[in-house]
Order: structure tokens, then sequence, then C-alpha cells
């Protein structure tokens, strides 16, 4: 690496101000950094640091999605071959043609929402920072798979700008950029977003009969019968296990509650996402979803799931996971946290079996929590102050 | 039976280097130093010339507001030079050791005022620090307690305590107890044998830092709004105890050279301010690429060869430097040797009890405050310090005494510091926090 390190340093100069590529500095230190971990050592302060760092902590987090989007890409190719009858049920078969379905979407989020990121580094003279690098791979995970790319590209910008940079950048933003993306996407393209024919990727062929490509919550939410049985893509019913497993159409990385488990079973072994959040957020979904169970009603069909079939179903397993647990948008005080997951869960549940021109309530919740997680923590914090206020002599 | 404190929050640093019980004297050095940096608080003016005799234990520096405080010589010899920095700053005092030593006298026996006035002038004063501010104690200000701790839990910290001080312990907390309407707690390293009749005796046990003055006022009485306590460690108060016997001020000190670039960490007794070139002197496993530190890898101060001990002068550590590494992808690595406290590296893996090498990289880049709840874990104050941290930075000074601005000092955000996966210079902001604080509210 002795080579690489002394050809890269010789150009640097040329990336340096004053130099050739001057406007392209934040763009060469990204990749640089990337390459090299700097050798920067500590100026005032403690004399020694710890290894990790903030690439480090996005990298587990890219990891921990891996099984999700792995799985996600096999799904889209197998829903794809239940619907037009393809037999050929081959893993390679079905992962590659998941594969090609979804690449471009992955590639539209990271170029553009690292072009933006790239450019206002630039600008503001900042390193490049590494909050899109997870951002970039959860947008098109919790999209349908049919999602133009064009589309998406607006979604990114508008998020990436109005969401993040506009309050400095990765660590200032109170809502979380991918959810962003996925509501812009849901209120400017509602017929793209939902619906019966946007989850599966027919390809151009024509579905068999008998074929209907909603959603369980899609299929629950547009009953008009009450109590129905969730139909796969090809009219069977869904067993338990279909929905544990994630065998069924939807946003293509958050179907396969199992595979968000092995993810979440990474975050909480590294230590990188907050226990307490995941677990007042099931907590409450549970909580609220055997209410409703046990209050169901043919007037909101949703309410008739069980509650382990709510957990399961839809993006739930996903947002509790990977979007309500993001640090920068989540509340920072370990009381917050209980709070906030728990009503994540609780107004998630709400939203799903209430309100039926929302077929999933997730990612609303999270983005209302957002909204509510600075308060929640102002609340906590308050009554520290409140006991130190207590103890002191000096009043005011 | 002192009552027991467990402090939960905390983590000791598995640095390699710990220094062996042997102590040899140092008989090299003549040439000492004392930096008035080290003192905050205080604008010190120089009260000698370069070519001037002095005696140990004559006034060096002395506090220009009130005259009052002193940094004395720690040597007998001649001055050898009042060396200043940008804008005549002064950076340090030096004194080349010359001649026999006669120490002054401050008088013996004594009590009360004349005890704080031998206090003030043999320059113990200014080895004591009083919270808020963390700077040298007013000597116009009587403090509500006063806290001692008789232990340090920082990485590769020696035994705080020699035997021959030890004995003077009791009559210094009895000074001190004199000085306070209040009490004087004493802290103790559970199960050390230390007992005191003028103090409250609390043993704590747990992880670093258990052994901060600041952690164990958080157990004990936190500091509020308007309150001022003086802090200090048992050694500064054995030396008290001494100097109101004997009216010897005790300007030695035991020095613990640790490290992993260190090849045979020991104890060496010399005085304070000792030149380094000297203390490591054939010490060290190689002479280039290192960083040489007066203090703790957490607290110290970074010095050069041709530097002097500084503040609390009790110990040197030496690491690698590291800025050579060019280490490829670090953010990838499975290497069980890179340390962290998560287990995002598989450093966990190998147990934190066998010692591990570090070098003095920050190993990442600048951020914004992006997890939450690292902080919170090594840091055993009931303080948010995520919330204190962002008042500071927003100079939001009624919010920072809310949160408890006045509990603290730069000490106590250490280890936040070292965990920290933004690599924000906390103690820094803490500083710089505490200063401003102090300038707007005089």
């Amino acid at each position: 690496m002795k080579g690489l390190k002394k050809k890269i340093d010789s150009v640097k100069p040329q990336f340096e101000k004053g130099g050739k590529f001057s406007k392209l500095h934040s763009v060469f230190d990204g990749f640089y950094t990337f390459l090299f971990t700097p050798n920067e050592t500590s100026r005032s302060g403690v004399h020694i640091h710890d290894s990790n760092d903030s690439k480090r902590t996005m990298i587990i987090v890219v990891l921990s999605l891996i099984p999700c989007c792995l799985f996600g890409m096999w799904n889209v190719g197998l829903q794809h071959a239940l619907a037009t009858g393809d037999p050929d049920h081959s893993l390679f078969h079905l992962f590659f043609y998941g594969f090609w379905a979804v690449l471009p979407q992955i590639l539209t989020a990271y170029i553009v929402g690292l072009g933006i990121e790239f450019v206002v580094a630039q600008i503001r003279g900042h390193e490049i920072q590494e909050g899109f690098l997870v951002s970039g791979i959860l947008i098109p995970m919790i999209c349908p798979v049919s999602t133009p790319c064009w589309m998406l590209a607006v979604a990114v910008a508008f998020a990436v700008v109005f969401a993040k940079e506009v309050f400095g950048g990765t660590g200032y933003n109170f809502l979380n950029v991918a959810l962003v993306t996925r509501a812009f996407l849901f209120f400017a393209y509602p017929s793209k977003m939902s619906g019966d024919n946007v989850f599966v990727s027919l390809g151009g062929v024509h579905a068999v009969d008998g074929y209907s490509g909603a959603t369980p919550l899609g299929q629950l939410a547009a009953s008009t019968t009450g109590k129905i049985d969730v139909l796969g893509v090809t009219g069977d019913p869904l067993s338990y296990a279909d929905m544990f497993f994630g065998f069924y159409p939807g946003s293509w990385g958050e179907t396969s509650t199992f595979c968000i488990l092995i993810g979440l079973v990474i975050l909480l072994a590294t230590g990188i996402a907050s226990w307490r959040i995941v677990l007042s957020g099931v907590v409450g979904g549970f909580f609220m979803a055997l209410l409703a169970h046990n209050f169901a009603t043919p007037l909101y069909p949703v309410t008739y799931l069980s509650p382990l079939e709510q957990l399961s179903l839809g993006g739930f397993a996903f947002a509790i996971v990977f979007m309500a647990t993001d640090p920068v948008t989540a509340c920072r005080t370990n009381t917050g946290k209980y709070i906030y997951g728990f009503l994540i869960g609780a107004i998630a549940i709400i939203i799903r079996c209430y309100n039926t021109g929302y077929p999933e309530g997730a990612m609303l919740a999270v983005l209302l929590l957002n909204c509510f997680s600075a308060l929640i923590d102002y609340c906590v914090v308050n009554s520290n102050i409140n006991r130190r206020l207590k103890r002191a002599t000096v009043k005011n | 039976m002192a009552e027991k404190i467990r402090i939960k929050k905390g983590f000791d640093i598995p640095l390699a280097g710990m220094p062996s019980s042997i102590v040899t004297d140092d008989r090299l050095t003549s040439l000492f130093a004392i930096s008035p940096d080290d003192f905050p608080g205080p604008v010190w003016k120089a009260v000698v010339k370069p070519e001037e005799t002095v005696n140990a234990g004559d006034p060096l520096l002395v506090d220009k507001a009130t005259g009052k405080v002193r940094l004395v010589s720690p040597v007998a010899g001649r001055v050898k030079e009042v060396h200043r920095g940008e804008r005549r700053h002064i950076e340090y005092v030096s004194v080349s050791k010359d001649g026999d030593p006669q120490p002054v006298n401050f008088g013996n026996n004594m009590k009360g005022n004349e005890a704080k006035e031998a206090i003030l002038a043999s320059g113990l004063w200014a080895m004591m620090r009083q919270r808020p501010f963390d700077i040298v104690p007013d000597p116009e200000v009587a403090p509500r307690d006063i806290f001692v701790t008789a232990f340090d839990s920082a990485p590769l910290a020696g035994e705080l305590l020699s035997d021959s001080l030890a004995k003077w312990l009791e009559a210094g907390l009895e000074t001190l107890a004199s000085l306070t309407a209040g009490k004087v707690y004493l802290g103790i390293k559970a199960g050390s044998n230390i007992s005191s009749k003028a103090a409250e005796v609390y043993e704590f046990e747990g992880p670093h830092p258990a052994g901060n003055v600041g952690t164990q006022i958080a157990a004990i009485k936190p500091v509020n709004k308007g309150e001022t306590v003086w802090t200090l460690d048992a050694v500064t108060a054995a030396k008290i105890g001494k100097l109101v016997k004997t009216g010897e001020a005790d300007l030695t000190t035991t020095v613990a050279l640790t490290g992993p670039d260190v090849k045979d960490p020991h104890l060496i007794s010399t005085f304070v301010g000792a030149s380094i070139d000297s203390l490591i002197k054939d010490a060290l496993v190689k002479e280039e690429g290192v960083r040489i530190i007066s203090g703790n890898v957490l607290t110290g101060t970074r010095v050069r060869k041709d530097g002097f001990l500084r503040f609390p002068y009790r110990q040197i550590t030496v690491i690698d430097e590291g800025d050579d590494a060019d280490e490829f992808m670090g953010w990838a690595s499975v290497n069980p040797g890179k340390f962290s406290v998560k287990r995002s590296f598989p450093a966990f893996l190998r147990g934190f009890s066998k010692p591990f090498h570090f070098d003095a990289r920050i190993k990442g880049g600048h951020r914004a405050m992006i997890l939450s709840g690292e902080y919170d874990k090594v840091f055993p104050f009931d303080i948010y310090p995520e919330f204190l941290l962002k008042a500071i930075m927003a100079k939001d000074i009624d919010k920072m005494e809310k949160l408890g601005i006045y509990e603290v000092a730069p000490e106590d955000f250490a280890l936040p510091e070292f965990v920290d996966t933004s690599k924000i210079e906390l103690q820094k902001t803490v500083r710089d926090g505490l200063d401003y604080l102090r300038k707007e509210l005089s």
C-alpha cells in the first residue's frame, strides 16, 4: 500500500488550495480518507482515542442492512416469477432478476445523494460526511420496486437539500433523510407509491390469471367485507411463516422480519443502535396491536390481524430497527428513548389500523416522533434541571 | 467505617507500560522550571530576574491581583530564564540547581490564619483547585467544603501517597478543616486502610474516573450555583500537614515513568518541575516518533524533550506519535489490536485485561455529535453531558448554569473525549466554556 499512498500523495497538492483541481478538494479528501485513515494526531485534551469513528459506525449499519438487501432482491425475483408463472425458481435466477431490477434505484440514490453531499462539502469547505452511505441504501429499500428513477432522483435531491443540508449536514438534521425521501414520493406521486401495481415487478410480461399485486396491508385497507384472509400474488393465503420470512410483495427491502432481526442482532451486538428504542418500539406496537385486535371491527379490517402478524407485516419492523434508531433524529436521553420508541410503535399501528387511507403508518409515525424527539428530550432534561435547582441555595 | 460508594460509569483504559514500584533517585537533573499555565485563574507576574539567586521555597511568580498566591522555586540555585512566548506571556521560569539547599522555613506548629498564610507563601496553595471554574482558589472566598482524593485512577498512574508523606496527612486534613466552615471529605480507594478523624472518609470502588475528585464530589455532595469548594490530592494535603508542623515546604515529587515506549516503567524521586530529558535519558524504547506526555494520556500535557515536568508533577507517559502509520482502510480493519470500547471492532474478543499499544492518532475525522449516549456511559455525574456541551458551544450562560457547569472540570470530560466517535475536543470546549463564564460573571 505504500506505493499507492506515495502515488496519491504526489497528486495531492493539485487538489489543495491554489492547485489545478482545488474545486474537487472535498471529493479528493473524501476518497483519500476512505483509503487511508488520517494520520492526524491529537492536539488538545486526550492523547489517545478509541478506534471507532463515524466511517466505522456507518459501515456497520450498512453491513446490518445487507441481509435485508440480498433477501429483498431475491424476493423481487420470486414475486416476479410467481406473478408471471415463470417455472424457474432457482436461487440465482430469482436473485439476479431482482438485482437488475433494483440496481438502477440504488445507483440513482447514491449518485444523486452523494453528488449533492460532495458539492455542499466543497462549498462549505467541510470534509465529506458518511451519513448518506446509510441513507443511500435505505432509500431504495423502502420504495416499491417499480419506482421510476427520475422520481427517486427528485425525491432524494429534495430530502438531502431540505431535510439535511439546510440544517448543516449530517448530525444536524431533525428528520430522517430516508423517510423524508419516502414521504416526498408518497405525497408527490401517490399513484406510483401505493395500489396493486407497483410492488411487483412484472418486467413487461403478462401476469397469470388470478394475479393481484396488492400488499397484505393494502388488501386489508381496501377490504370492504371486514375480516379477510391475506393472499399472496397468486391468490393463495399467506401463512404466518410467509409473513415472518417476507415472501410477499411490498417495498422490496423491508418485507422479511427474519432478515431485519439478523440486522438488529448486528446493530445491538456492536452497540450502534439503541436497544431502548427497539424494545420500547416493539412493546408499543405489540400493545397497540393487541388492543386493536381485542376490539376488532369490520369497519377497520386491519384490526383483525394478530399482534405478531402486525409486527411482521409491512414496514413496521424495518422502521423500528433502522429508522427509529437513527441517533441524530431520535431522542438523545435514555428516558426519552423509551418514550420515543413506544410512541413510534403505538402510533404506527394506530395509523395502520384506523386510517384506511394509509395502509402503512410506520413512516409517518417515525417522522412525527422525529418532530417531537427534541420536545421529549427537553422535558427529560428539564427534570434534571429542576432537581439541580431544588438543591441549590441561590435561586434564579 | 467509611461509607462505600461504587462508581459504575467509567472505564479503565488498558494501556501498556504499567510502572513497577521500584523508586530510583534522580541525581541527574539540574534544571527545574515552573510553568504558570498549569495554574489557571490568577494572572501571574514574575518576581525574579535571570541570574538571581533563589532558595528552595522562594517565590518565582506571584498573582498580580492580590500578591498572595505564589509559585515557588523547588530548588536552591540561580534563575536561568524567564521564558516568554507570544505577547510576553510567561511560559516558564527555570532555575538551575546550584549549591546546598537551604530551604525557607515558614514557621512551625502553625494554626488558623498563620497556617493559611504559610500555605499561600509556600506555593502549596496553587496546587489546590476550586470549583466552579477549576482554577487556583481565591483566598478571599471561604469554601463550602474541601474534597481530597487519596488515589489516582487514571491510566498507568502510580500510587499517590508514599509512606514518608502519609504520616503528615492527618495534620494536613486538620489544617484544611480549619479553613472551611463545612467539612473535609477524603475519598480513598476501596480496600486501602487510610483513616482520618479530621475528615469524613468515603471509599470509592470502580473504574476510572473513580479517583477523580470531581467524581467524588458528584457522589458525595455536588456543587451548586453560588457555592465554592476546594479540591486537592492527598499528596498536597500531606505536604500542607508537613508545612504547618515543621515549616518546610516539601517540593519533592515521585514521578511514574510509564507508557508503552518506556523500557522499564518505574518511579523516580525528584523535585517538581524537573526537566524531561534527564528523567527519560536512556529510558525509552526509541528516540524518534514518540509523544512525551507530562501526566497521563487523558489529561496530561504534551512536552518536548527539552521541556519540564508539568503540574501535577507525578507522571510521564510516552506513547507512539503514530503520524506515519498510513493505515489502509482503517475503518474496515478487523485487527484485534485496534482498541475500541465498542464491539464494532473485534478488540473486545481478546479482552481488555491484556494491555494495548495506543498511538496519538485521533483515528477518524471530526464530525458533529452523531451517536447519542456515548458520553453518559463513562460520565458518572447527574448531568446530561451532550446537552451541557451544546450549551457551552452555543455560549448560552443560562443553560450552562442550569445543566450543571459549576460541577465540572475539563478532566471530567476526558473519558467521554476518548470514546467519542465524532472526535470532538471536549476538554478544550469545557475549559473555554469555564473561562468564558468566569469572564462574563466577573
